[in-house]
């Protein structure tokens, strides 16, 4: 975790080929030098006419744009692919005892393992879902849980995401658009699939139906056309073969919910959401959401329909609760942490204040609540000024931060102009839990495009990359 | 399906269809401007060529108001063609249908997507030189051809579900809607003026008529004599071997609402049964007696009828407490 030269995923540090890289390198030593330009123009054509896009918030000009898609493929090698996996679903694991656990009988606080106060005082957390039982008692369905490589097998969590992860339509895009590109290369490298992604997940849906119900209908339920995620709402309706509703399209009567179809009223029994808690319903969240469904909560506290997520899962995932995702993992599993977290400072504690106030320049500072890479510091890559207007920020409110040591993500080959050159990655593989807890052997890498920086997300120009875990023949 | 899908392809094809049906107008309007043409009648000034395609599609007094002054050519296409404040305008419609389309790309197919999405942006790259000298033509050919295309594409790869059913009813609603506004308008300010019956200027624009709806080599196939007004008539409204007939348009709508209800007798299939069997069944003479303004008045107010019905039962259904409580109980488990 020094900051020194990081670690580079495709060169060792004496520069030769790691072993993973090397058909893929040896494929591309054979190609004309206007081949990799003229391959990433037609993925960029390619993407704008299927009008995979993404909406950027704040930003007036237009409202859809191409996310940045390279064509170098992240590889990675299945033993680091296994503690990937197994380190995922073990946290998806305890942290749905965990959300089971504190809106029933609150053992961890009782326990004393967790402050009760640090959840139960959290604006994410539910005190409506309290003694509700959701079927199967799975509260997280999909989970997308980021992940950073700073080292051979060395990972870190930076954060779950547990209300309506985004992105897994991009995983999914990428690799079509890397079999469109060169289909030659999957015949030499033996690639993991990720294609079964939405098979799975509408497998856990089905699944996790109210008990009463033998053929359960699922549906998408999305904000709205105008929502930045929209494409992979409707995407992912379209590959489920689902209908993809908005909260105008739902009504209840009788605690239980309907669509209003074109053969009259169909009842809906599970529905994958992406809207936030906030918004669901009207009569018990915010009274103004014009997206929700009036009566939906009353249906699902009633055990009539299903949400996915579960309602409350924000209060699991915030940054604050993040600490003590290692000591759940010991709690209810029994197990140690098999990734660990990025050890965190938290700034309502007196002494870590002190101690972050005094290393801004070294560290990255993050809202508690925050997320898509906006009101955060990243300190070795700001300016003092910038640093000095955080400060005053974190001064106002010291609680509502956090700091990390800033990571030396690992750098992945990505094609810039006319080159390959390092860039920094993450990685955010999609957990999903319904029947069993499982992940498709994949995710969504993320490449912050300028060089040196660690910010990957899309809204602050960070692109994404296919990810390749190959299959268990080689390395 | 969600009747709110059902109403987005509805509404998406109607819109293409729209901005398909105006570029033919202007462009037979354009043509036509270009013949000498004299208004000797001062109270006759809206059946000045360029006013035409506002009145048929009832914007005269939208473009008044946003245009005052005499009609002007320029000004009429800039309205017409990429005014984006007058949603009829053509950039309007293909933005909504887009829009529309955008909203329900999962139950299209990728292809039907990606050229509904490729021909707005090529919209916006076109729209810049669109009134320009000598591309006002080209560019109404583009928008007919995008529509082409765009039906096409839907015809040869979509599953023949309820979707394609319900693309296919905004297609024809809107011709047979277009086919009588454009046969009304040139029927009813031509004749009763008409000093010139049959002279070369009441030629050019029954022949233009034709072109427009892409009926004149028809028209000769079939008459293979002088133009008139009954037999255009005749060929427009009840003939249903041509495609953009009111016929033809009602035997499509017919048949498709005969699936979509199922067989259960429902109001939308017999309000489209009784004007289907009108054409089916009519007589040019019966028309012509009644007269064709008042006959294709009736047929437009029947037809708007028929959409509400169609908003009623499939595009925008309102449940009232009763029906869902039924509906819950007969499918709850």
């Amino acid at each position: 975790m020094s900051t020194t030269r990081p670690y580079d995923e495709m060169r060792a540090a004496d520069g030769t080929i790691r072993p993973h890289y090397r058909e893929h390198t040896e494929w591309l030593a054979d190609k004309p030098a206007d081949f990799l330009p003229q391959k990433q123009r037609e993925a960029n054509a390619l993407y704008t006419r299927l009008g995979i896009t993404f909406a950027v918030y704040g930003d007036e000009s237009g409202t859809e744009r191409s996310i940045p898609f390279d064509i170098i493929p992240r590889i990675i090698r299945p033993k680091a692919w296994k503690m990937i996996s197994d380190g995922a679903c073990q946290r998806v694991r305890a942290l749905n005892a965990f959300l089971k656990d504190i809106y029933h009988d609150q053992e961890i606080l009782k326990a004393g393992v967790i402050p009760a106060e640090q959840v139960l005082n959290n604006p994410a957390y539910r005190p409506e879902m309290r003694g509700i039982h959701v079927a199967g008692d799975v509260y997280v369905h999909i989970a997308g849980v980021d992940i950073v490589k700073t080292g051979t097998d060395e990972f870190y969590v930076l954060e779950d995401n547990l209300r309506t992860p985004s992105g897994v339509s991009y995983m999914l895009e990428n690799r079509k658009m890397m079999m469109r590109l060169f289909p030659d290369l999957f015949g030499r490298i033996p690639v993991a699939p990720v294609d079964h992604y939405t098979d799975v997940l509408l497998d856990n849906l089905r699944a996790v139906a109210p008990e009463h119900v033998s053929q359960p209908t699922v549906v998408v339920m999305t904000p709205g056309s105008y929502n930045s995620a929209y494409f992979e709402h409707a995407f992912l309706a379209q590959q489920m073969g689902v209908e993809l509703v908005e909260g105008q399209d739902l009504f209840v009567a009788n605690n239980y919910v309907y669509m209003r179809t074109t053969s009259g009223p169909q009842r809906v029994d599970v529905i994958y959401r992406r809207i936030d808690d906030d918004y669901i319903d009207p009569l018990a969240f915010r009274a103004d959401s014009t997206l929700g469904v009036p009566g939906i909560f009353a249906a699902y506290r009633a055990g009539n329909v299903t949400l996915a997520n579960a309602i409350g899962t924000g209060v699991a995932d915030d940054k604050s609760t993040y600490l003590y995702v290692p000591q759940m993992i010991d709690f209810y599993l029994g197990e140690k942490p098999i990734i660990s977290n990025v050890p965190t400072y938290r700034l309502g504690n007196a002494d870590d204040l002190a101690y972050t106030l005094a290393h801004l320049a070294e560290l990255v500072v993050k809202e508690v609540q925050g997320s898509g890479g906006y009101g955060m510091l990243v300190g070795p890559t700001s300016t003092r000024e910038q640093i000095a207007e955080f400060r005053k920020r974190i001064e106002l409110n010291p609680a509502n931060y956090i700091a990390q040591p800033t990571l030396a993500l690992s750098t992945c080959p990505t094609f810039r102009d006319s080159d390959i050159v390092p860039r920094h990655v993450d990685l955010r593989p999609y957990v999903l839990s319904g029947k069993e807890v499982t992940l498709v052997p994949g995710g969504l890498t993320r490449v912050a495009l300028t060089e040196g920086s660690l910010v990957v997300n899309s809204s602050q120009g960070g692109g994404t990359k296919d990810t390749w875990v190959l299959e268990d023949l080689q390395c | 399906m969600l009747s709110r899908h059902a109403n987005n392809l509805y509404w998406m094809s109607r819109q293409i269809e729209r901005a398909e049906n105006t570029a033919r107008l202007l462009d037979v309007t354009y043509q036509m401007s270009l013949l000498p043409y004299r208004i000797t009648d001062a109270a006759q000034s809206w059946a000045e060529p360029w006013a035409l395609p506002l009145v048929i599609n009832g914007l005269a007094s939208t473009y008044y108001k946003r245009y005052p002054g005499p009609v002007a050519s320029d000004r009429v296409l800039r309205f017409m063609v990429l005014d984006s404040a007058n949603p009829s305008s053509i950039y309007s419609l293909m933005h909504a249908a887009r829009e529309n389309g955008r909203s329900m790309r999962g139950v299209m197919t990728s292809e039907m997507y990606e050229d509904l999405n490729s021909m707005w942006l090529e919209l916006r790259v076109r729209s810049e030189n669109a009134l320009n000298n000598g591309g006002i033509n080209e560019f109404f050919e583009w928008v007919k051809t995008q529509s082409h295309q765009f039906r096409g594409v839907t015809f040869g790869t979509m599953l023949r579900d309820e979707a394609y059913q319900f693309i296919r009813l905004g297609t024809f609603m809107e011709r047979a809607d277009n086919t009588a506004r454009l046969l009304d308008v040139k029927y009813h300010t031509l004749l009763p003026s008409a000093a010139e019956v049959g002279g070369a200027v009441d030629y050019y624009q029954w022949s233009a008529l034709l072109r427009s709806v892409s009926a004149l080599s028809s028209y000769r196939r079939i008459y293979r004599d002088v133009i008139t007004p009954r037999r255009v008539a005749e060929l427009l409204v009840l003939r249903d071997d041509l495609p953009r007939s009111l016929h033809a348009c009602m035997n499509e709508i017919y048949e498709i609402l005969r699936d979509l209800c199922k067989h259960e007798s429902m109001e939308p299939e017999r309000l489209a049964g009784e004007l289907h069997a009108q054409l089916h069944y009519g007589r040019v003479e019966q028309i012509m007696e009644v007269g064709l303004h008042e006959h294709l008045m009736e047929f437009l107010e029947k037809l708007h009828m028929l959409n509400d019905e169609l908003n009623h039962h499939f595009l925008a259904p309102v449940y009232g407490p009763e029906t869902t409580t039924t509906a819950g109980q007969s499918q709850g488990e």
